[in-house]
């Protein structure tokens, strides 16, 4: 091997070896999106393994300074979408959602002690109510709601993992956010009426 | 007294911003006309601050934390050294 070849090794071996320890940095990351966009711990870990199979054998198409987070969550929604989990098609058909303000006013409503400060409020729900309520929201709402609200991804950040226009990001996680609180009302305080 | 800027209904449009003035992507104008509505109408504004701590309480309500056998597995995924 000439000098050359072996310093031009040396070289990617090393690049190899940053871009592996600073994708197993943001594995708690990673994770915590997993989570939520499947429905139980044994798919999430599954889905990061393969997530980080799938970008340890890929890693040359990964562009040093780019966002690495947002790559590996593009391999792991794409991954998800993959395994079987079906696209739901027209969204729009989803029901008519409340307004914004339907879940404080529904616990507001159910609270017996009359105080209605905004924290009072808050501590009527529970972790469950929130997981269940998530759980329930359809793939395609919950897929942004999850990387934007407890992914912390920047609208453009979802829009790029999940290749959809901003617009779409947008409009969906608006929409999203008032499933979920519906569900979040019908969890903490029963049905909507 | 003041003049609403939200016309006839102020309190449905204010609640058709929230999203998006707690997101900080309104225009300047509506941010505004928001501002000027939530200072006068204690109804919107305890709207908004609920929204304001639920979205702190579904992040942590939602964030579970990775298992530690997960983060060795991954380790184990890395291409070995020569």
């Amino acid at each position: 091997m000439s000098e050359t070849e072996a310093r031009k090794l040396a070289t990617e071996a090393r690049d190899r070896v940053r871009f592996e320890e600073e994708a197993l940095e943001l594995a708690d990351q990673v994770y915590r999106v997993a989570r939520r966009l499947v429905g139980t711990r044994d798919e999430a870990e599954d889905l990061v393994q393969e997530t980080y199979a799938r970008a340890f054998r890929s890693w040359r198409s990964y562009s040093p300074g780019t966002n690495l987070r947002a790559w590996l969550l593009r391999i792991l929604t794409n991954l998800n979408i993959d395994r079987g989990r079906r696209r739901q098609r027209a969204p729009d058909t989803q029901p008519l959602e409340e307004g914004d303000y339907y879940l404080y006013n529904r616990l507001e409503e159910a609270g017996r002690d009359g105080g209605s400060d905004q924290e009072a409020v808050v501590e009527r729900l529970s972790q469950d109510d929130v997981v269940a309520a998530l759980s329930t929201v359809p793939h395609d709402f919950r897929d942004v709601v999850v990387l934007v609200d407890i992914g912390d991804f920047s609208y453009a950040d979802a829009a790029q993992i999940l290749d959809i226009p901003v617009g779409t990001v947008m409009s969906r996680l608006h929409r999203g956010r008032r499933i979920l609180k519906r569900e979040l009302a019908a969890h903490a305080v029963g049905g909507a009426e | 007294m003041t003049l609403d800027p939200f016309g006839p209904d102020p309190c449905e449009k204010c609640e058709e911003l929230m999203q998006p003035f707690l997101d900080r992507v309104l225009d300047e104008r509506e941010r505004l006309e928001a501002e000027q509505h939530l200072a006068q109408c204690g109804y919107c504004r305890r709207r908004y601050r609920f929204e304001e701590s639920l979205r702190v309480f579904v992040r942590s309500a939602a964030t579970e934390t990775m298992p530690p056998e997960l983060r060795r597995k991954l380790a184990a995924l890395r291409t070995p050294l020569d």
